[in-house]
């Protein structure tokens, strides 16, 4: 354990959001309410109001829309920007996503998984922030609130390094409005931690003046793409010392990008995202305990995708069943497409099955993952799946 | 020639210029002519946001910037909340914002990006009280996209998607009063503009630098590719879009509305005057062009009775 007092408070997910925020010096907060977001920007106006923040403005924009688009002014002119939405709101924010990526600024967001409507629904689904897969911005993937608050603050040093947009992903209400202890890092180590932003560019610098963001003809726009690649691969290595760091200096180590659970010796092992990950953790205990040899890879990072990481689980395992709590229309859940197509040039291609879980919020227990065990121990036992795609909850 | 003094006191319009030549506007675009008054007014330490239009092909594709200042591209209808993040942005990091010695943030947009699609983020940014000049340049029509009609658009004219034919299609909606609904939020400052009276935009533009708060300027910038006009008679038809009471030139300073031209008290010329060079309202017939000037004077009216009783 590193050698410093951690600060413990009991909060929600969406509180320890806020507060990464704070300790973040966040300069610039553009912000429109959504439930289940709401109270990460309640928070921060109660900072303000307090007097606990300084130098922090607070723009309350008319629209999602507009939140992302302020940031986006604000963090091109320099500031260090911050803002959060779910669902309806990641969706209208979508056009800027691509903006934010393309300038190459390094805004941080927190999404609050939230399901898309219609029917309306407030609950967790995770399709929203996957929905946003190829806008140019990471995504982190929080299973407790814990990981909200460390997401945050390594999100955005990882961003200010490599210049790319974070998307810090927590589960409604299962986070968002759980209380959880929390250790938060002292303000001064934070300081030490993620140091004041160096623009990449500043549009305060009149020396000589530039444009950002102008029509690139086909002779340029492809190289645009490229770099924003490179810098997506860049950021998997900065990831990785980032979180390395953060677990030297705080205790919480978060250098490897997908989080394994007793792999070590697993026939198979479930695969998944976010706050769905923590059940199946204390599942994989129990199922150890009556002689299931199973583990569980929580992909933390969704961008960059940890393809060689899987690729590396998968030499050991004779089976993964991937947990999506998301849904891609016409093909399946989206983990699964895009864990399979992590694999399919490597040559250990262990047997894969998609259990779609969850959906809308509906509850996932330490019982349903154990029935998922039985059925994919008898899938890994006869060498192929019953069905590819299982709609677990369905009711028959 | 050595210019008398006499006469260079009144030459009010700035010499320096941060606007370079090789633009990529057509000749005698009013858009390009009022872009280069703006940094006239406001010199080099300015960052103007320009959302999708015109002016986005007119400062240059990349590597160039036609602009002596910062200029931030960004998306079609973002320009109100952009401009209100990099002010956000600004005080944060200490920087002294708009008046004679602040960075001064400018949103530079079409009517489109103004009157429609941007139209909430412009209300936003103006109800939140930003410490930016956000100027619309009016040219009547999506030109950027090939001269489809806006809000903006007047009764009569022709566009792509409003043309004359043999049923007569053509525009059937009168412009939309973007000033109007400016007003209507009590915007510390407002003000409509023309190129054909530089002195005045420029006026108006220090007027905005100085005072605190959002301010917002119409400005009139005729397209001769849109409105199918000559390229020498860009200036003639902006005057005549004045003296006709067609766009009046106004300023709205808390609460008090002050008419600058056409003259109170003489009557506006007829609105063919305005009309007679434009390509694009040929389609006219006797009965559309009575209902336009019917809409012209009923406007006028208003505007004199605000600043009769508002003065
Ligand atoms: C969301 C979105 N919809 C449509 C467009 C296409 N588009 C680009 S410029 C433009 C018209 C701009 O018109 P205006 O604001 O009047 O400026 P002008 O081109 O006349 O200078 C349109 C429709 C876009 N860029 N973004
Ligand atoms: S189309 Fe009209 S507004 Fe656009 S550059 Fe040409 S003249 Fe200017």
């Amino acid at each position: 354990m590193a050698g410093y007092k951690p600060i413990r408070k009991v909060v929600s997910g969406n509180y320890a959001a806020a507060y990464a925020v704070k300790h973040a010096r966040v300069q610039v907060v553009a912000a429109y309410p959504i439930t289940p977001q709401t109270s990460i920007i309640e928070k921060i106006a109660e900072f303000i109001a307090n007097g606990e923040v300084e130098n922090l403005q607070y723009v309350p924009v008319e629209s999602e829309h507009s939140a992302m688009a302020a940031s986006i002014g604000a963090s091109a002119a320099g500031a260090r920007a911050f803002t959060a939405t779910s669902a309806q709101g990641l969706a209208l924010m979508h056009e800027m996503l691509h903006w934010a990526s393309g300038a190459r600024l390094p805004i941080v967001m927190v999404d609050v998984n939230r399901a898309m409507a219609p029917p309306w629904s407030v609950w967790d689904d995770q399709t929203d922030s996957l929905a946003q897969r190829d806008t140019g911005w990471m995504q982190f993937y929080a299973e407790n609130n814990q990981e909200v608050y460390d997401g945050v603050l390594m999100a955005f040093k990882i961003a200010e390094t490599v210049n790319l947009p974070a998307m810090v992903v927590e589960s409604a209400f299962i986070l968002s409005h759980t209380y959880d202890v929390v250790d938060m890092i002292p303000q001064e180590l934070v300081d030490e931690f993620l140091p004041p932003r160096e623009p990449l560019y500043d549009l305060t610098n009149f020396e000589r003046p530039f444009s950002v963001g102008a029509l690139g003809t086909p002779a340029d726009y492809y190289e645009f793409r490229y770099k924003l690649q490179k810098a997506m691969e860049k950021a998997e290595k900065v990831i990785r010392e980032v979180g390395g760091e953060f677990g030297e200096r705080f205790g919480r180590d978060y250098s490897s990008m997908i989080d394994l659970y007793r792999t070590e010796d697993a026939d198979f092992v479930f695969m998944g995202l976010g706050s769905l990950m923590g059940t199946v953790k204390q599942a994989v205990d129990l199922l150890r305990e009556e002689g299931y040899r199973v583990g569980a890879a929580k992909v933390r990072w969704f961008r960059p995708f940890p393809k060689e990481e899987i690729r590396e689980l998968a030499k050991n395992v004779e089976g993964i069943a991937v947990l999506d709590r998301n849904y891609s229309f016409g093909m399946e859940g989206i983990l699964f497409t895009e864990a399979k197509g992590a694999l399919y040039n490597s040559k250990a291609r262990p047997l894969m099955k998609d259990y779609i879980v969850g959906l809308g919020g509906r509850d996932v227990t330490v019982n349903d993952i154990r029935k998922i065990a039985e059925n994919m121990k008898a899938v890994v036992e006869r060498g192929e799946p019953d069905v590819e795609v299982d709609w677990y909850h369905l009711k028959r | 020639m050595e210019i008398p003094e006499s006469i260079k006191k009144k030459l009010t319009i700035p010499a320096e210029e941060h606007f370079y030549a090789g633009h990529t506007a057509c000749q005698g675009c009013g858009a390009a002519l009022g872009l280069r008054y703006v940094l006239k007014a406001y010199g080099r330490e300015t960052i103007v946001t320009i959302p999708a239009c015109c002016s986005t092909i007119i400062a240059g594709p990349w590597p160039y910037n036609t602009l002596d200042a910062n200029l931030f591209h960004t998306a079609f209808e973002t320009t109100g909340a952009v401009i209100g993040g990099i002010e956000a942005a600004l005080k944060a990091r200490g920087f002294k914002v708009k008046g004679e010695d602040g960075i001064m943030v400018v949103g530079w947009a079409g009517d489109g990006g103004t009157a429609d699609i941007g139209l909430q983020a412009l209300s936003g940014f103006i109800e939140r009280g930003h410490d930016a000049v956000y100027i619309m340049y009016d040219n009547e029509a999506y030109m950027n996209t090939g001269i489809q009609r806006s809000g903006s658009t007047p009764y009569g004219a022709w566009t792509t998607n409003t043309p004359g034919g043999k049923k007569h299609f053509l525009e059937k909606r009168h412009k939309k009063k973007v000033i109007d609904i400016v007003i209507a939020h009590k915007i510390p400052y407002a003000a409509t503009a023309s190129v054909a009276y530089p002195e005045d935009f420029i006026r108006k533009l220090k007027k905005a630098q100085k005072i605190p708060g959002p301010s917002f300027i119409q400005l009139f910038a005729p397209c001769p590719t849109g409105w199918r006009s000559p390229t020498d008679k860009s200036i003639e038809i902006a005057r005549l879009a004045v003296q006709t009471a067609y766009f009046p030139l106004f300023e709205y300073e808390n609460g008090k509305y002050r008419i600058n031209m056409p003259s109170t008290k003489r009557e506006p010329k007829p609105i063919e005057e305005f009309l007679k060079y434009q390509g694009r309202f040929k389609y006219m017939n006797r009965g559309d062009i009575e209902v336009l000037q019917q809409w012209v004077l009923k406007e006028w009216e208003t505007l004199k009775k605000l600043a009769e009783v508002f003065g």
